[in-house]
């Protein structure tokens, strides 16, 4: 799976929590999951979750912890997906 | 780790008179609780929610799935996993909640408030929840989420 690729479903799944009125293709690897999108802190789990679910892969909470923006969350699943 | 037992599970339960809305636990084990509530005459609401027609407001329903199914469950589930002192250092709020109603509860009504877990996990908790009568009509069910915030 590409990068591209990636970078799409997780966006994909990081709308579904969103609060800001970013346009998807305005959501860069640079983006910030709580301050750019504006996604309460409680639904970093449920996105996690949906992670594991969409990519069929396993996040242990450490790895899970460091998400902070787009980016971390596709290089931790491209680490996994192999 | 064994669990806490249902007793001690509801000691731990912070909320009390007048915004607690556990009275027992039935049944609790790894996949869901069952408690109940018997909404006394005198509660607080009651003379605002309605005057002169006493109806149990939806958000003191939603309030009762929580503390059953979000709090109370949701310490068990730490016990399985953590020591006492541990436990004792969290509060657990709510974070969010998809519930529908479809019935009135009134005041002298037992309710059953059954939940199984979705999730489990980072301290948070999501569960499958339904509040029901005691003649097994639902009045209200849906999911509802919350997580331990380390307060001490």
């Amino acid at each position: 799976m590409t990068k591209e690729e990636v970078l799409k479903k997780v966006v994909d799944i990081l709308k579904k929590y969103s609060k800001s009125e970013l346009a998807p293709e305005q959501i860069t690897m640079e983006t910030t999951i709580l301050d750019d999108l504006k996604v309460n802190s409680a639904r970093l789990v449920d996105i996690v979750l949906d992670f594991e679910d969409a990519f069929d892969i396993q996040v242990d909470d450490a790895d899970a912890d460091k998400v902070r923006t787009v980016g971390d969350g596709v290089e931790l699943i491209l680490s996994k997906v192999g | 780790m064994s669990g806490f037992s249902k007793k001690e599970v509801l000691a731990l339960v912070p909320q009390q008179r007048p915004y607690r809305f556990i009275d027992e636990i039935h049944e609790l084990n790894e996949d869901g609780i069952v408690a109940s509530y018997t909404f006394k005459d005198d509660e607080f609401f009651y003379p605002a929610h309605f005057p002169g027609n006493p109806v149990t407001p939806g958000a003191v329903l939603l309030e009762a799935m929580a503390q059953a199914g979000v709090v109370a469950y949701g310490i068990y589930l730490c016990s399985l996993q953590m020591p006492r002192e541990e436990i004792e250092k969290y509060t657990t709020v709510f974070t969010e909640a998809n519930v529908e109603f479809t019935g009135i509860v009134k005041p002298g009504d037992k309710i059953i408030v059954k939940a199984s877990k979705e999730y489990f996990r980072r301290m948070k908790m999501k569960a499958k929840a339904e509040v029901s009568l005691t003649d097994g009509k639902v009045v209200c069910s849906g999911t509802i989420a919350g997580m331990g915030i380390k307060t001490k």
